[in-house]
């Protein structure tokens, strides 16, 4: 909502208020003004010039020579305008002048002939061209014959207006208005309001009865409709206060009886619809939902095709309005328009909300109408315009109005009582504060003792509870005022859940290790919902989660894993020389096993990374190390060692994944995520290094974390070491004989590490050299050697047994 | 052959202090003390002394022996420490030469000031909770006294999936289930931190994710001046305690009275800047007293118990504590962005 200041010192008395003082007191009660601005910048020596003589400049064909009396003196003065002529009376900026956009008036001389200052358009002066009326777009502006020669146009032409930004929120639609405003205003500073005046004089021998009648179909969607009948109209420009109030709130200015019905709609917030009554080819306004597939033209000349969500003004025949949202073209005034049917209507909010979605039309009258407007303003507003084309389009405004009336004007009581208040603010208002405070507000109350009935204005359908109330008596007390306390409540101890400490403290390992954390979008696309998904996802995924009207097909799906996004961010990183990236992200996926979504998805967390580029680089020292995939299961691995669980890594072969060099993660014989490097097809498609990623499911590690593991005895008695080397065929797993040790060697064996792996020069080809080193130790007591030959001699055997190996001496 | 003991004494003293070299001091040691050396030499002629003069001359010997032997030492300690000294000096290196880097990795920035704010509130006595992105048109908005065609909805427009289910738009959902499950038999002290989603398009202030946290308080008693004073207590640890706090009336369809927090403007002290717009205040959070129809829908009974709730964009406040001025650089992963912050 844009507030002209001295429009609205019409209402209220503003004081010695600045406008940006004032804007700053709106503020703080509620309502945020966003901006204040001025209409134009100060035109100094900009003055109403009287066009005395015009001919055509001698040496130009486009310019005209004219003597201008400004009153001081008579000015000579070459004009380019086309609608400049004799006998105007215009906005003269004398030599010495200075227009917006800092351009100074000189005296020059034009095609050998002296110009002593400029004859100015209202974009000169410094209007914004968007509300200047088409008509004189392009020309200079031509002030009606009464304005006083040599006034400066400073005021005539509101320059100095100041325009107040309004933010009204959807509680608050009463601000839409300027009496709204004026009610707030008022109530901000303490100060009455003044009401417009709407003391029409209706023609005594004319009644509206002889030119129409009105009947509502739908009243659940229009309790009011009123038709005014105002004969024998004079379509000029309005007055200039009209137009200039106008232009600042943001309207271009048309005719005088378009202008009044946008007036009458900013000053009251009740829009209003003028009908060529000659073109509306009826005697009986008919307001009805619309036929499935009826179609009319709206003022836009835009062809509607309706149904019956669209509630729609006839003329008993055909439509000739969007109820609330736009007329119809067919019934359009126009400069040729002699007798007007004017519509004041009450429509229901939802139904012209609805209008709206669908048609895509939002004005400034569907705005009001959407977030409501005041029952006993309605057909106050419709006295107002027809007193304002009365006045100033010479109209005759035949007698009463055309109603249908089922309209609910009473308002809401509410019930409040000054002990209750100040226990829910913390304050220690009196009663008498109250009483002030509802005075402020221009709220009738009655009084009983500390309670109040408040009988709340219309205005005001924002307000029908205890708390609304208590929030009036805040925001006028000041929410300043307010003291600071801290509850006082019983304390209790926050914390950390056990899955949030261990969040942070699996964030706190990776970051440790060296990764970097980030943060990626959960809507992906149609590409990567299917890439890299863990198998145990993917098992369960029966499709994937999609947004019903996504805003684009990169965000349209609900992500099935998080490491796309990761290599997208790498893939953005790489493109700008940034190659060595360890990249992670603790983030949610969502399963849904339906196949139809119905029910909320199985949000799980997952922890996934990526690294690519080289890990470790000491130039001077010659050390470089290349991201590979031992470093990431290092890292994984280093995070269940961290957490105290036991996993092992299993070959996998996974799509988007290298064949050779991927390992599926198992915890308990359940898959909780994998590790490997991108298949080079994929990074080459996404234009990437060699990279290793990880993705593991953290809701399955959360739920198999001991949070307090019961204490392990220490182990008292001397352990012995052994180490063994295999000679095994190359494509044997170290893992799978590393994990026979242990079986065979348990409980004995402690420990099974592998320290050695060789293949070249004194193996046979196709062979590879393993060797492990066991840490053997009895709880209980220290261990025989011949303990631990036996158990070593039983090792060798069954690794023998199962993977043909032999020790290598 | 006492003169002789005590000339013999005399010259290998003087010979020991002399030597700078521990081959020499071998020698030395060797030369008087060793199977050949004179000392012996003068020893293996004592069997030719009287009875009465061998134990005089023997404990003169033994005497010259021991001082030979204990300056030999001292000697060889000296001289071992000076090798000592010599070897280590050899070893010196080039100390401004650059280490071994060790890879370090780091927060993002937004996870950063979750943690700060999280901490913050646990040390008032919150607890975290958390709940699904993907959730129920009721928890997103109809327990929060946005009923279907409610107009406020248009305030943040929505991804949905199907009629029902919807990306949240705030981390209310969290309050309002957490009211349920605590059945208005107990006040509720929590704040939700978590992702949120809205149809806007990225651009440099807007972006379709982004984080939010929302604080709910709800016991017996529970005053606007309470807010005031949470809020107050938050702003100064988060901004400095120099900050001030300003609570303008809004409006929210969750909380009535509704308000808008702004804080003093850092760079110019309030006194109006282009960062304050002018204003000398800056937008921080919204929050209110809980609307009755929200504690109602949650269990509390309205009558008996109120309670304050606020939320705030992680995202904001970093633009405005760290001066980042593009909010898609949160999502963009820049690792350049990301490192200027992990410390943070």
């Amino acid at each position: 909502m844009l507030v002209s200041y001295n429009w609205l010192k019409n209402y209220v008395d503003l004081g010695n208020l600045t406008p940006e003082q004032l804007a700053a007191k709106i503020t703080k009660s509620g309502i945020e003004v966003e901006g204040v601005e001025y209409v134009a910048e100060n035109c100094k020596d900009v003055v109403v010039g009287y066009v005395e003589t015009c001919e055509k400049h001698p040496n130009a064909d486009k310019l005209n020579l004219c003597q201008v009396n400004v009153g001081d003196q008579k000015l000579q003065i070459i004009c380019g305008a086309p609608n400049i002529a004799q006998g105007q009376k215009v906005a003269v900026a004398k030599p010495g002048a200075v227009l917006p956009g800092d351009f100074k008036i000189k005296k020059v001389k034009l095609r050998g002939i002296e110009s002593n200052g400029m004859i100015c358009s209202l974009k000169e002066l410094g209007l914004e061209e968007k509300y200047i009326p088409t008509d004189i777009a392009d020309g200079i502006f031509v002030f009606p014959e009464d304005a006083t020669i040599g006034e400066n146009v400073d005021e005539l032409l509101n320059l100095n207006d100041a325009v107040l930004e309004l933010d009204v929120l959807a509680n608050r639609a009463d601000a839409l208005s300027m009496l709204g405003v004026a009610y707030e205003v008022g109530a901000i500073l303490d100060q009455p309001v003044n009401l417009p005046d709407e003391t029409v004089s209706f023609a005594e021998d004319d009644a509206v009865d002889n030119y129409i009648s009105v009947e509502v179909e739908a009243a659940d969607l229009n309790p009011y409709y009123g038709a005014f009948m105002i004969r024998d109209v004079e379509i000029n420009p309005s007055p200039l206060w009209i137009r200039n109030y106008l232009m600042a709130a943001g309207i271009r200015p048309i005719n005088n009886v378009v202008d009044i019905t946008n007036y009458v709609l900013l000053e009251y917030g009740q829009p209003l619809h003028a009908f060529d009554y000659d073109k509306f080819s009826s005697e009986k306004v008919v307001v009805r939902r619309a036929d499935d597939g009826e179609t009319m033209v709206t003022l836009d000349d835009q062809e509607r095709i309706l149904s019956e969500k669209n509630l729609v003004i006839t003329n008993g025949k055909e439509p000739v309005a969007l109820a609330g949202v736009m007329g119809g073209a067919n019934t359009e005034v126009t400069s040729e328009t002699k007798n007007i049917l004017l519509e004041v209507a009450y429509f229901n909010s939802s139904s012209v909300r609805g209008t709206v979605k669908q048609t895509g039309l939002r004005s400034e009258s569907s705005t009001r109408f959407e977030k409501g407007i005041d029952p006993n303003r309605v057909k106050r507003a419709g006295i107002r315009a027809c007193l304002l084309m009365e006045k100033y389009a010479n109209g005759k405004v035949a007698a009463g109005a055309a109603e249908f009336d089922e309209l609910d004007r009473s308002e809401n009581t509410v019930e409040m009582d000054t002990d209750q208040i100040n226990k829910r603010l913390g304050t220690e208002m009196t009663s008498e504060d109250i009483v002030s405070i509802l005075k402020r507000l221009k709220f009738d109350y009655e009084q009983n003792d500390t309670s109040f009935s408040v009988q709340v204005p219309t205005r005001r359908g924002d307000i029908t509870i205890f708390e609304d109330m208590l929030e009036e008596v805040a925001r006028i007390y000041g929410y300043d005022n307010l003291p600071f306390t801290l509850p006082q409540g019983a304390a209790q101890a926050g914390a950390l859940t056990v899955r949030q400490s261990l969040k942070r403290k699996v964030n706190n390992y990776i970051q440790g290790v060296g990764l970097m954390e980030t943060l990626t979008y959960s809507l992906t696309n149609a590409t990567d919902i299917k890439r890299l998904v863990s198998p145990e996802v993917l098992e369960k995924a029966v499709s994937p989660v999609a947004l019903a009207m996504p805003m684009s097909e990169e965000h349209k799906y609900l992500r099935l894993s998080v490491l796309p996004e990761i290599l997208r961010a790498i893939k953005y990183n790489s493109a700008r020389n940034q190659t060595n990236l360890g990249y992670y992200e603790i983030g949610s996926v969502f399963i849904s096993s339906e196949k139809q979504v119905s029910k909320q998805p199985d949000e799980q967390l997952r922890a996934a990374g990526a690294l690519t580029g080289k890990w470790l680089e000491h130039p001077w020292q010659q050390e470089k190390k290349d991201v590979d995939f031992y470093l990431v299961k290092g890292i994984v691995e280093g995070l269940f060692d961290h957490l105290d669980l036991n996993v092992s890594f299993r070959q996998a072969k996974l799509a988007d994944m290298h064949p050779g060099r991927c390992a599926v993660i198992e915890m308990n014989e359940q898959t909780v995520g994998f590790i490997g490097q991108l298949h080079p097809a994929l990074e080459k498609e996404m234009d990437l290094k060699e990279t290793y990623v990880f993705d593991i499911n953290l809701e399955a590690v959360f739920a198999a974390y001991e949070d307090t593991p019961s204490y392990r005895q220490i182990p008292k008695y001397p352990s012995i070491a052994r180490d063994i080397a295999f000679i095994l065929d190359e494509n044997i797993h170290s893992g799978d004989v590393g994990d026979l040790i242990q079986e065979i060697g348990a409980p004995l064996v402690n420990r099974v590490e592998i320290f050695d792996v060789y293949q070249g020069a004194n193996l046979e080809e196709g062979k590879k050299s393993v060797a492990y080193s066991l840490l053997y130790q009895h709880p209980d007591k220290t261990l025989k050697d011949d303990e631990v030959e036996e158990s070593y001699q039983e090792i060798i055997k069954a690794v023998n047994e199962k993977f043909n190996a032999y020790v290598r001496s | 052959m006492k003169e002789q003991l005590e000339a013999i004494q005399a010259e290998a003293l003087e010979r020991i202090s002399q030597t700078e070299d521990m081959k020499e001091l071998q020698d030395i040691k060797v030369a008087y003390l060793g199977k050949k050396g004179s000392l012996t030499g003068v020893l293996r002629g004592m069997g030719k002394l009287s009875k009465e003069e061998r134990p005089v001359i023997g404990e003169v010997a033994n005497k010259v022996r021991e001082s030979i032997t204990a300056a030999l030492d001292e000697k060889n300690e000296k001289l071992e420490l000076l090798q000592l000294e010599e070897q280590l000096e050899a070893e010196a290196i080039d100390v401004t030469l650059p280490g071994r880097p060790v890879k370090v990795g780091g927060p993002h920035l937004l996870s950063s000031i979750v943690q700060e704010l999280e901490d913050l509130f646990i040390g008032m006595g919150y607890e975290v909770r958390e709940g699904p992105e993907v959730e129920t048109d009721f928890y997103n908005f109809e327990a929060l006294n946005l009923p279907k065609n409610h107009p406020a909805r248009d305030m943040q427009d929505t991804f949905y999936i199907t009629n029902e289910l919807l990306m949240r738009t705030h981390t209310s959902p969290v309050q309002a289930r957490t009211m349920q499950e605590y059945k208005g038999e107990k006040p509720v002290k929590m704040i939700c931190p978590g992702k949120v989603y809205r149809r806007d398009t990225d651009d440099a202030t807007h972006s379709h994710q982004f984080t939010q946290i929302e604080g709910l308080y709800v016991d017996k008693n529970v005053r606007m001046s309470d807010l005031k004073g949470t809020l107050d207590t938050f702003a100064k640890k988060m901004f400095g305690a120099d900050r001030e706090i300003r609570l303008r009336p809004s409006f929210f369809p969750f909380t009535e009275p509704s308000v808008e927090m702004d804080i003093s403007c850092k760079v110019c002290n309030g006194k109006g800047c282009s960062v304050c717009k002018g204003t000398g205040w800056i937008e921080i959070l919204g929050g209110g007293m809980v609307h009755p129809k929200v504690l109602e829908m949650g269990g509390y009974d309205p009558e008996v118990y109120s309670g304050f709730a606020f939320g705030m964009g992680p995202e904001r406040i970093a633009m405005l504590k760290y001066g980042v001025n593009d909010i898609r650089q949160f999502y963009t992963n820049d690792i350049r962005f990301l490192k200027q912050y992990h410390k943070a």
